[in-house]
């Protein structure tokens, strides 16, 4: 068994065994703690009715069924905003969101990186600023601002600012650094205009990038509730719904338990396909100053 | 004059590209600061124009807020509990998984991150913590004879922060976590192999001179964002323990905001809770990062 599933990578210098051993254990046993809620809530959701409220609670499910999915559906064929409406908005609000932001982070990545220009510093500094505080800060002011524009209400009041989410912008800027520039006079030398490098030898160029983005953007708007903002009912989504649902208490544990995992579901696969592409560009963009 | 407008028209394209992303950011960051300061000197509930009052709101929250002091202590306790618990088992997780075969690693990284992208779905600790006799902790508390009763977890004041506290960890190895293991695979091999030669005796040591100071870009990354997040805490709280909790047990600084903001309309006071929070977290931001620029000297 030399080669036992987490054996250490090698007989590197100073590492002790007893080391390796006691680490590594930690590493297990809190990994484990790590995992429970969610092995748990994977098992919750095939759990017949009766299974979810035995004593003592069992975390493993006895007889997995699908009935929970059916009950979620009839649910929530029978509310007057179906629930496929819930899963509509969350995705237009995450497609949308994702998709401007990895565009407008990238264009205006791509001159602070590259270029030399007056209040250049000053436009990083302000956004690196912004990393430090949490958008409850700016809550108020923010929900004073959509009701000028008319936008609370509608999706854009979550989707826009999302559109200028600074850690994107910082991630974006960090790694479009690595690129040569020998690369980009070149191209300038053959005739492109500022709008043609961008979009044809920098944006290529920083794929693993953007899927960054793409995640890091998609896991915050698939979360959102609304933020405060959306308020009629045929426009808020998913994860709304499932609050909603889980306040329905015992009746509705069955079909809370389904929509959990639903919510989960989508953001761990998506990272499962895209993990070694995101920590290539975590580790090239290498978050220099 | 004459030389701003060409000093513009010279760099139009880097400006134009700038553009879209920098008048949004303005309008939804920048402008929200700025109005938040200034409101937080007025009355202001919404309806009626905002009166200047000058600094009565923040004295207000300091004297005459009992709620607020105890906000500030939960958010302080929280901040000073997960902030370093989180920071440090971001960088120390990432540490020992970065040692595992490229698959394990993988696997390893995945149950780590998980909890944080997972779409909020703190709320199994819900039921897990559920006050009744079907709630897991109760559950096995009382089959092992524990205790005979079961324990109102989220509705005493004794455990609720506690509990907050767990899950927010629990939550809490997000995008610092995944730029360490990112930092940790940058770092230069032949650099440890030549510590070794100049006599570093033992991983630690090696920890400390060597690869601590190689990461400081993402060291200093992640303290900003970890310390953020351990200051913002409310969603976590009041979900938990509803809103407002028992006896404002986990009332912070945020939830506080919310409850004035929100519910009473208070913007001038609310503005004033967001100005120090603000406040707060730039200066821990700035302390932490002098503290890190010492890192492996």
């Amino acid at each position: 068994m030399k080669t036992a599933a987490w054996k250490l990578r090698s007989k590197r210098v100073n590492r002790s065994l007893f080391g390796d051993l006691s680490l590594f254990f930690l590493l297990a046993v809190i990994g484990a703690f790590m995992a429970l809620p969610l092995i748990y809530t994977i098992n919750n959701a095939f759990k017949p009715l009766d299974e979810l409220f035995l004593f003592p609670p069992r975390f493993f499910v006895i007889h997995p069924t699908l009935s929970n999915f059916s009950d979620l559906f009839h649910l929530m064929t029978d509310s007057w905003v179906p629930f496929s409406r819930y899963i509509y908005n969350t995705l237009f609000i995450t497609g949308a969101g994702t998709v401007g932001h990895v565009l407008l982070a990238s264009a205006a990545a791509y001159p602070l990186a590259k270029h030399r220009f007056p209040g250049k510093g000053l436009a990083f500094s302000i956004v690196v600023l912004a990393l430090m505080f949490s958008s409850q800060v700016t809550a108020i002011p923010n929900y004073m601002i959509m009701s000028w524009i008319d936008w609370v209400d509608t999706y854009w009041a979550v989707i826009i600012p999302a559109f200028a989410y600074p850690l994107g912008l910082y991630l974006m800027k960090q790694f479009m650094e690595q690129i040569p520039d020998a690369l980009l006079e070149a191209a300038k030398i053959d005739g492109a205009s500022e709008y043609r490098i961008f979009w044809s030898i920098v944006m290529p160029n920083v794929k693993p990038a953007w899927l960054t983005l793409v995640i890091l953007l998609f896991q915050l708007l698939w979360g959102t509730d609304g933020g405060g903002f959306i308020y009629a009912e045929q426009l808020k989504p998913l994860h709304y719904a499932l609050g909603q649902i889980i306040q329905g208490g015992i009746a509705r544990a069955g079909a809370g338990a389904a929509v959990a995992l639903m919510l989960m579901s989508v953001p761990i696969t998506l990272f499962v396909f895209s993990q070694s592409r995101i920590i290539q560009t975590m580790a090239t963009s290498g978050m220099k100053d | 004059m004459e030389s701003i407008f060409s000093a513009i028209s010279k760099h139009r394209h880097s400006y134009i590209l700038m553009g879209p992303y920098f008048l949004l950011f303005i309008l939804f960051t920048v402008v929200p600061v700025m109005i938040s300061l200034l409101i937080s000197f007025t009355y202001f509930n919404m309806l009626e124009f905002p009166v200047w009052v000058g600094w009565q709101n923040y004295i207000r929250l300091v004297t005459d807020d009992e709620v607020f002091i105890i906000a500030l202590k939960n958010t302080i306790l929280f901040a000073a509990v997960t902030g370093p618990l989180s920071y440090i088992a971001c960088f120390f997780f990432a540490w020992l998984i970065n040692e595992l075969r490229p698959k394990v690693r993988a696997v390893m990284t995945l149950i780590f991150y998980a909890p944080s992208i997972s779409g909020n779905i703190y709320f199994i600790w819900q039921t897990i913590f559920s006050g009744d006799r079907y709630g897991y902790v109760n559950g096995i508390l009382m089959k092992l004879g524990l205790v005979l009763e079961p324990i109102q977890w989220l509705k005493d004041p004794q455990y609720i922060l506690p509990i907050i506290m767990l899950v927010q960890l629990w939550l809490s190895l997000g995008t610092g976590f995944l730029a360490f293991i990112a930092g940790l695979q940058t770092i230069d091999r032949t650099l440890l192999e030549a510590g070794a030669v100049d006599g570093v005796k033992n991983r630690w040591q090696e920890l400390w001179y060597i690869t601590l100071p190689s990461m400081r870009p993402q060291l200093m990354f992640g303290a900003v964002i970890q310390i953020t997040t351990s200051f913002a805490v409310a969603d976590v709280a009041m979900n938990m323990a509803g809103f407002p909790s028992v006896n404002y047990a986990a009332e912070t600084i945020v939830t506080h905001l919310i409850d004035f903001g929100t519910i009473r309309f208070e913007m001038g006071y609310a503005s004033a809770i967001a100005t120090v929070l603000f406040v707060i977290m730039v200066a821990s931001n700035l302390i932490v990062q002098k503290l890190l620029r010492k890192v492996g000297e």
